[in-house]
């Protein structure tokens, strides 16, 4: 058995092990209710079209179809034909939300416009197939920058603009920080990231129960709260009829926060047919209808005196938004966030335009804009170094938040109005620490030697500062059984990040240590009414928290109980496993069971301890408004083949800081997992549109991941700087691996190619875009993407909008 | 993802599967050999054959055999077959090195060296190496077979001169010299995906000079093919640093490269230069392969 004060911090196995590798573990596809019918989606093949009709004679006739719908079938089920799945804000310009099925016009290509529902998967296919939508192409809104000019389509017919939002980030003296410095740089950048790629795509069953009236949807979503509040407002049905529940996910990373028309229209058809309908979205239906991040273009300036020390950054930046507001402006608004965090930048303007394109809508993907926020503003200051001739790390060193300044208040504020508040952590410390473990100081005597047999070697250097535990709240509630075991029931949702274990040792933490009497509901509307679920680095702080609050009063009630019972004052009591005993004398005990039973009461008679209440449970939900801010730095380490443009990682190495460490082990699998994912989009992940927006990369042939072969080794090291600002001195972790990654990878790039003084403003870099670099040839044009990126401000000023 | 409907068909004797295939034939029946190619195409019903003619269960169309100076690789040959050298002498270590190349290990296990052909692939190791290594497919129908050279087979991308009716039941490689060697480079991204370009070149050293001098470039046109010119260009001389840079160079003037999304055109001529002077230095640097 682990004694009490080790189960918190150790590296203890998963709870969630044993159903993953035994098979147990049930994921949407697995549920297989009785006479459960198939869904499939008729989805648009244009990236902007009318549509002038609809026919399913066809598709009617298939052998096994039950039902083929279009959103005039569904309408009179439904309260509104929008879904509103944004976060508020005041930036918006325009109105539009996404469509339950989409019935006159369609703005990208994989959008929704009917659903067949058959005994098969199969025969839902065949019939998908035979559904004729009569389209007729509209003007394609391909590329972002386009979109803004005056001359531009507008992405939705009805739209005269396609500036969905525009916001900026002030403070400081920044007219005054440009006109004072000695040095200014200015630079142009161009950033894509695609798509998230969980294992498991989306997915849902929906089953109605015509005795009881209730609807049960199970979805593979990180916010079942949030996909129940759309279902309800949608179908018109108070909460109580209404259950939504994220059962085990294969990955979620982002995309899967948003509820999504597929979500809602098998939640209608199963009411409707009084049968449980299934949909499993399959690799290329998420290819083309599970958002993305995709392409930002920002134009950037810095202002440093002769000492490298930084005056002032400005600039805009252009945001892809997609066709749809299916979040909000999370993305765009993170990245801004994100610039400034690490250093000490007096003086900040940044202007934001969130454009829309005919293009599946944009929310976020692990880091939520944060990497290209940290790319911008880490090859900022290498062009800085490379202007001043000082090392790259010098020039970091001057400008980095000091840890006497923690907690060190920021001229910034989230998107719900709070201030950004650094709470802790040493971030210089944290550079040198990955300094000294990748030999950065002795590297250009290697890279010297290495030129000298031909080869291109070369190092970079990242840190990230990044704002995890949104809150305001999760709640959890925590229960000692009578059978004695303990139940821990929270709105927070598991979706492979561990949260369970997580969880469970906070808990067995305060309960006697015994992992294997925990378990863990997540993610289940009917469990727990009030919710959030998982995004943003956050449950590990947020649901932590309470977790840590709720185990700590039902242990109140156990020591009150048992003190009366075991004749002995509260303080010499202790808990281990499930037995409650006076110190030193492991004789005289009582068991959870025992005590439960007792909390229970008996008819007629008094509770035992009548202020406890009755049973050992609490529910808390500790309200956290302020972030806590993660740091780190990471080393690259690079080899690039100039023959090729191929680029080999030989090292990569990170010194990360997440705070207190609930268990380690499950801290460096989210970190190593982030950095590969970095590392995917720094030299491999490219979601391609054509001019007509059509996806030109809709398989893993043509959108590649990294693959085990291209993971170089991870060198890990922790800093555990508790934060002050929750009671376990927790911070997120779920994401930051892939701030660093990209501009430490690039960097790296960009220094081995030193003899061919190239400039590096873009990720990702495929080998032709990096060989194209080193050897443009004369007189042939280079690709769209090779060409230097850039906003035309100048071009959009002529135009009604800026 | 779930392919259109489809008969099945698995026969258990050759005779059989020709028979059911002149059947089938004219209603897109296709034969299906380990399915790497063909099943993916299925799920996403860019084909749709009516019929499938599962060829996996006829035993005498598995693995290969050396008769007369002849490789015969079967229908059910295995990439995986290759994994270890399949015969002695140059030409197993070589296609050991070639097999390496194609896909991952799992895929290895299901695909065969005939589907390959049959496929087409503009970036298909075998159709290379049976170009480069003057490969013979016996095309049989009911009632017949015909010899055709791996040049003249492959047409185009995924086309060849089979007819709906005919199936590969093998292919055959000459076996080269003992004394042959042979070098093998292909560059991608990740190990496993089809490669943009790739270079096979076989030859012999005699007093100092190379002669027989066979060279391949595969993945980066739209077949597979010899360059004769360059083969011309190395033969009876020795092979030095700069004949090599001349070859390469002289190689990648010679294609008419594809272009797609990611891959311009004077890239993929960049690479196929690395490719040629990659596979070169391999060969000159051994005997039996790299
Ligand atoms: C992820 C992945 C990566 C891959 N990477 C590579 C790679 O790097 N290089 C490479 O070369 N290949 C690659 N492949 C393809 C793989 O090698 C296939 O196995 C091969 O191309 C076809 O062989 P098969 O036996 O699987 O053919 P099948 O898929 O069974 O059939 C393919 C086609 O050939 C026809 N056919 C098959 N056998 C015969 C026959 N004997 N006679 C007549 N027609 C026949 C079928 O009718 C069909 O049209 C990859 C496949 C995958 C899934």
């Amino acid at each position: 058995m682990t004694p009490n004060n080790s189960v918190l911090g150790a590296s203890v196995s998963r709870l969630e092990d044993h159903g993953l590798l035994t098979g147990q573990s049930r994921f949407i596809d697995d549920l297989q209710l009785p006479g459960t019918l198939s869904a499939a989606f008729v989805r648009s093949p244009y990236g902007h079209a009318l549509i002038n009709g609809v026919n399913t004679e066809a598709a009617c006739q298939v052998p096994g179809v039950v039902a083929v719908y279009t959103l005039t079938d569904l309408q009179p089920w439904l309260t509104d034909t929008r879904m509103a799945t944004g976060l508020p804000s005041n930036s918006f310009r325009l109105d539009v939300n996404p469509r339950v099925l989409a019935a006159d016009e369609v703005v990208y290509v994989g959008e929704p416009i009917a659903v067949v529902i058959a005994a098969s998967r199969y025969a839902a296919e065949d019939a998908a197939d035979l559904v004729e939508v009569d389209c007729e192409p509209l003007e394609v809104v391909a590329d972002c920058r386009a979109a803004l000019l005056a001359d531009s389509p507008g992405a939705h017919r009805k739209l005269s603009h396609n500036l969905v939002a525009a916001f900026d980030f002030d403070y400081g003296h920044v007219e005054d920080a440009f006109r004072q410095a000695d040095v200014i740089i200015n630079e142009s950048f161009r950033l894509h990231r695609g798509g998230a790629h969980s294992i498991e795509g989306r997915g849902a069953v929906a089953s109605h129960d015509p005795v009881t009236g209730k609807l049960t949807l199970w979805t593979s979503t990180q916010r079942p709260h949030g996909v129940k509040r759309v279902i309800c407002d949608l179908l018109g049905c108070n909460d109580d009829s209404v259950r939504v529940v994220a059962p085990q996910i294969g990955g979620g990373f982002g995309p899967k926060l948003v509820c999504y028309p597929e979500e809602v229209v098998v939640a209608v058809c199963g009411k409707l047919l009084q049968q449980p309908v299934k949909w499993t979205q399959d690799r290329y239906e998420y290819f083309l209808s599970t958002t993305q991040e995709r392409d930002q273009y920002w134009d950037v300036e810095i202002a440093v005196d002769n000492d490298a020390m930084i005056k002032g950054v400005r600039g805009a930046l252009l945001h892809d938004h997609g066709a749809y507001t299916a979040r909000g402006l999370n993305v765009p608004y993170a990245s801004g966030v994100a610039l400034p965090l690490a250093y000490n930048i007096p003086a900040y303007h940044l202007d934001v335009y969130a454009v829309l394109t005919n293009k599946v809508p944009v929310t976020p993907v692990r880091g939520a804009g944060q990497p290209q926020g940290v790319f911008v503003m880490e090859r900022l200051l290498d062009r800085v170094a490379a202007g001043l001739s000082l090392d790259r790390a010098e020039v970091r060193r001057r400008n980095l938040v000091r840890k006497e300044q923690m907690p060190c208040r920021k001229s910034l504020k989230l998107r719900g109005g709070t201030e950004v508040i650094l709470d802790s952590g040493d971030y210089p410390a944290t550079q040198e620490l990955a300094l000294e473990h990748a030999g950065w100081a002795a590297f250009g005597e290697r890279q010297q030697a290495a030129l000298e047999q031909g080869r291109h070697i070369g190092i970079g250097l990242a840190n990230f500062v990044e704002g995890t535990g949104r809150g305001p709240y999760e709640t959890v509630t925590v229960r000692i059984n009578p059978s004695g075991n303990i139940l821990v029931a929270t709105g927070a949702t598991a979706m492979g990040q561990s949260t369970q274990t997580m969880l469970a040792q906070i808990v067995a933490g305060q309960l006697g240590g015994d992992l294997s009497l925990v378990s863990v509901n997540c993610g289940d509307t009917d469990a727990t009414p009030l919710g959030f679920g998982g995004f943003n680095s956050r449950q590990t702080v947020v649901a932590g928290a309470s977790a840590h609050a709720a185990a700590r009063a039902v242990r109140d009630k156990v020591f009150r109980l048992a003190s009366r019972r075991l004749e002995a004052a509260e303080r010499d009591l202790e808990i281990n496993g499930h037995n409650v005993f006076v110190k030193d004398m492991p004789d005289r005990k009582l068991t959870f069971a025992q005590l439960a039973r007792a909390a229970s009461g008996l008819p007629g008679f008094k509770l035992p301890v009548a202020e406890s209440g009755p049973g050992l449970e609490a529910t808390e939900s500790v309200v956290i408004d302020d972030m806590v801010y993660s740091n780190g730095s990471a080393v690259a380490e690079v080899e690039v083949d100039i023959d090729t443009g191929q680029v080999d990682i030989h090292r990569f190495l990170i010194v990360h800081d997440c705070g207190r460490m609930i268990n380690p082990a499950l801290v460096e699998g989210q970190v190593a997992g982030g950095i590969a994912h970095g590392i995917g989009n720094a030299l491999f992940e490219w979601m391609g549109f054509d001019d007509n927006a059509q996806p030109v990369t809709t398989t893993f042939a043509d959108y590649l991941l990294v693959s085990a072969d291209k993971m170089p080794a991870l060198e890990l090291f922790h800093r555990e700087s508790a934060s002050p600002f929750n009671e376990l001195g927790v911070k997120g972790v779920g994401e930051s691996g892939c701030l660093p990654t990209p501009a430490a990878i690039v960097a790296a790039i960009e220094d081995a190619l030193k003899p061919f003084d190239v400039k590096l403003n873009q990720a990702p870099l495929t080998p032709a875009v990096l060989w194209g670099l080193i050897r443009p040839a004369p007189g042939i044009s280079a690709p769209e993407h090779w060409r230097s990126p850039g906003i035309d401000t100048a071009a959009y000023r002529k135009g009604v909008l800026l | 993802m779930k392919a259109a409907p489809f008969t099945y068909h698995r026969p258990g004797k050759l005779e059989e599967a020709l028979d059911i295939l002149s059947r089938v034939a004219g209603q897109d029946g296709r034969i299906i050999a380990g399915g790497q190619s063909l099943v993916p195409m299925m799920a996403l019903r860019l084909a749709q054959p009516a019929h499938l003619v599962d060829i996996n269960e006829i035993a005498s169309l598995r693995g290969t055999g050396v008769e007369r100076q002849t490789l015969v690789i079967r229908a059910l040959a295995r990439h995986a077959d290759f994994h270890q050298p399949a015969l002695t002498g140059p030409l197993g270590p070589l296609l050991a090195t070639v097999a390496q190349n194609i896909a991952h290990y799992p895929i290895r296990q299901r695909g065969t060296f005939c589907g390959s052909l049959a496929h087409a692939d503009p970036a298909s190791e075998w159709c290379l190496a049976a170009v480069t290594l003057g490969g013979t497919v016996i095309a049989r129908r009911r009632g017949g077979a015909r010899e055709i050279p791996a040049g003249e087979f492959i047409q185009g991308p995924l086309t060849t001169t089979l007819e709906p009716d005919e199936m590969i039941s093998a292919v055959h490689l000459p076996v080269p010299d003992q004394t042959g060697r042979f070098g093998f480079y292909e560059f991608n991204r990740r190990a496993g995906d089809f490669a943009p370009a790739m270079s096979l070149v076989t030859f012999t050293v005699q007093d100092e000079t190379v002669t027989q001098v066979r060279l391949g470039v595969g993945g980066a046109e739209e077949t597979p093919r010899r360059l004769s010119q360059v083969e011309e260009a190395l033969n009876n001389k020795p092979l030095t640093d700069a004949q090599i840079r001349m070859a390469s160079e002289l190689a990648a003037s010679l294609i008419t490269p594809l272009e797609d999304a990611l891959i311009p055109q004077d890239y993929r001529r960049q690479i196929v230069k690395t490719a040629v002077r990659r596979a070169l230095e391999a060969a000159q640097g051994s005997r039996h392969g790299q």
